[in-house]
């Protein structure tokens, strides 16, 4: 099978999410027995092949264009099914990021092929299988492709390991067409959140909180241990609706959904839209004072007790250990 | 100005699954259905825009004839008219088939706008309203949380990672509603009377011009499951410094997690 990668850049900068497509790419082809390449559009950033190439891809098609220089669905949707033709793409990979589910849909529509979305398992055994979240994870599907059919998947972040299997990463300059005036949708500017930590989608390490928060000033403890973790900021919905938190910070079936290797739930009882979000992370600590609230089912550890004592020495501990280390 | 909202008969999120029988299909027997969360703040958004600048709001759902329920729901929060598309080819349609019916309907209605949520809940495929747009040749904003439209001009705001984009485009396109956008209204009374007796439009395959051979899904499924249960927790139990101690001491030892 011929897998072509969408490596998503911004500022210059390769992120984890591209780097574990591509490895996934790469698996893809190794057992189908094709070839795996990327494409990477943006201004400037031919220099990112060599990690693309590292991680498994034979080719890296480049489109370095003032065009691609601030991200567009239209631009970037019809480069993208340029290079999938030009490389004949039989599965077209993005990561489930803010732009890969912007763009992956317009780059299949443009092909007229199937997209199957937020992919968290591959079984190339026996034929190729995919596996999804349905629900926000309350039940999980599998799929096959139609034999013989290009398809495009979105691929959920921070589940798949980034691998190394060396390939050439050859650069082959994209001959994209695009012309100023398929941008009809532009982007006038981002607007960055001030002092924010990683965003939740992102993060392998998520300091959660709820309706136990009890306002908004309160949150600098969770930030505090986020930030000595390496990790976001996460929210119940009540957090959110009581306007102490920003929704994009919402972890749940109408929030995002999550699955980083830690994730910290304190003052959030468990309801079954915010289990629904999260329940699929690796470990999951519970702090709590009330031991009957729904989160210790799903909790690897719990404390029963007040959030207000328990997070502050936590993130000394924290501290203390990162020092000894 | 005239606006069609996408709109999805869904199964609310307090639902419980379970694998159907057939051990591919959820049995969603228990399930109260409602229209999906995100598409009231489209509908929400449309009824604004026809309150400030005059026009129709017509809904739109592809599905069975319980979906009607749907669009009675949009009707009484105050959208005109109503579309039902439904023929026995359309019972397995994915993201795909499913737009690709939404712009056969389309061509046939007057609108200057089409909204849809940002995701339908239980598929989370969060693809129809940018597939949409693409077949119809026109732009594509998605997970909008404000909207400014001036003449044919529109200014919105887009969540992205760690911030909000600004995005100008035009009508005709379709735009993704995420929750901030506004505050879906309650049907009132009298919406809810007058709902009852408006119309609702019916059309199967053969009136949208669609081949049932082409809406094959472009995957099979195999298998449904549920999660594994998570292996039982500890509970930690002593004086709180302590058992923050042992936590950490877990997350780094047993877990590996920091
Ligand atoms: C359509 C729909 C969609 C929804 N989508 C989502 C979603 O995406 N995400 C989501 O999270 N919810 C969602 N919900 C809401 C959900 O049903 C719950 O209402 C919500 O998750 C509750 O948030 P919470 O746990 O913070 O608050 P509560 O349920 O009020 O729990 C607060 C918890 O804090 C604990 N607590 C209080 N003080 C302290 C303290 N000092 N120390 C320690 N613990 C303390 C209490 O014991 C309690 O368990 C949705 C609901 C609907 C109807
Ligand atoms: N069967 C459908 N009928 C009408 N609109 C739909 C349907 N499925 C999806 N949509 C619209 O597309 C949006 C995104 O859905 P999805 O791509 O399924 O997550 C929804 O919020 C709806 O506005």
């Amino acid at each position: 099978m011929k897998v072509l990668v969408f490596a998503e850049q911004r500022d210059g900068k390769l992120k984890k999410a591209s780097l574990e497509a591509m490895s996934v790419g790469r698996d893809l082809a190794d057992a189908t027995g094709g070839s795996a390449a990327a494409v990477v559009l943006g201004q400037g950033v031919a220099g990112l092949a060599e990690a693309l190439g590292k991680a498994g891809a034979e080719k890296v098609f480049v489109g370095d264009d003032a065009l691609f220089a601030q991200y567009s669905n239209d631009a970037y949707g019809l480069a993208v099914g340029k290079a999938a033709q030009v490389f004949g793409a039989e599965a077209l990979l993005f990561s489930a990021t803010a732009m890969g589910k912007d763009l992956a849909p317009k780059v299949t529509a443009r092909l007229g092929i199937g997209l199957l979305s937020d992919v968290t398992g591959i079984v190339t055994e026996g034929g190729v299988l995919f596996r999804r979240p349905i629900y926000a994870g309350k039940a999980f599907a599998t799929l096959a492709p139609q034999s013989g059919k290009p398809f495009g998947l979105t691929l959920r972040p921070n589940v798949f390991p980034v691998k190394d299997s060396p390939k050439a990463g050859e650069v082959v300059s994209l001959d994209h067409g695009v012309v100023p005036g398929d941008i009809k949708a532009v982007v006038e500017k981002i607007v960055t959140a001030q002092g924010e930590l990683l965003d939740v989608a992102e993060a392998n390490v998520i300091v959660s909180g709820g309706r136990g928060m009890k306002g908004p000033e309160n949150y600098k403890i969770l930030e505090e241990l986020a930030r000595e973790m390496g990790g976001a900021v996460g929210a119940s919905r009540a957090a959110v609706d009581a306007g102490w938190i920003s929704h994009s910070h919402q972890v749940g079936q109408t929030g995002k959904v999550v699955s980083p290797g830690l994730y910290i739930a304190c003052g959030i009882s468990g309801a079954i839209q915010h289990l629904a979000g999260m329940s699929s992370s690796k470990v999951i600590v519970a702090i709590n004072k009330d031991p009957e609230a729904p989160i210790f089912k799903v909790a690897t550890y719990g404390i029963v007790g007040d959030l207000f004592e328990v997070v502050p020495l936590f993130t000394q501990a924290v501290k203390a250990m990162k020092a000894g280390a | 100005m005239n606006v069609l909202v996408c709109v999805k008969h869904v199964p609310d999120t307090e639902t419980r699954v379970k694998v159907a029988a057939d051990g591919l299909h959820l049995d969603l027997g228990e399930a109260n259905w409602v229209v999906n969360p995100y598409d009231e703040y489209a509908v929400e958004q449309g009824l604004q825009l026809k309150e400030k600048l005059g026009g129709e709001v017509t809904v739109i759902t592809v599905g069975g004839d319980d979906a009607t329920k749907s669009l009675r729901q949009a009707l009484a929060m105050g959208a005109d008219k109503a579309v039902l598309c439904s023929d026995p080819a359309f019972e397995d349609a994915d993201p795909w088939s499913t737009a690709r019916i939404l712009a056969a309907a389309a061509a046939k209605l007057p609108c200057d706008l089409i909204l849809s949520g940002k995701h339908g809940v239980g598929g989370d495929n969060q693809q129809v309203g940018s597939l949409l747009g693409q077949l119809m040749g026109i732009p594509v904003v998605t997970v909008v949380t404000g909207m400014d439209l001036e003449g044919t001009s529109l200014m919105l705001k887009r969540e992205v990672e760690g911030g909000t984009e600004v995005v100008k485009a035009s009508l005709p396109c379709v735009i993704s509603c995420q929750k901030g956008l506004n505050e879906p209204r309650y049907p009132s009374l009298k919406g809810i009377m007058a709902a009852k007796k408006k119309e609702i439009t019916a059309w199967k395959a053969a009136d949208l011009g669609l081949d049932p051979a082409t809406l094959a899904p472009s995957f099979q499924l195999k298998k449904m499951e549920l999660p594994p249960p998570r292996p039982a927790g500890k509970i930690l139990s002593g004086e709180i410094p302590d058992q923050v101690k042992e936590l950490v001491k877990l997350l780094h030892d047993e877990a590996k997690a920091i």
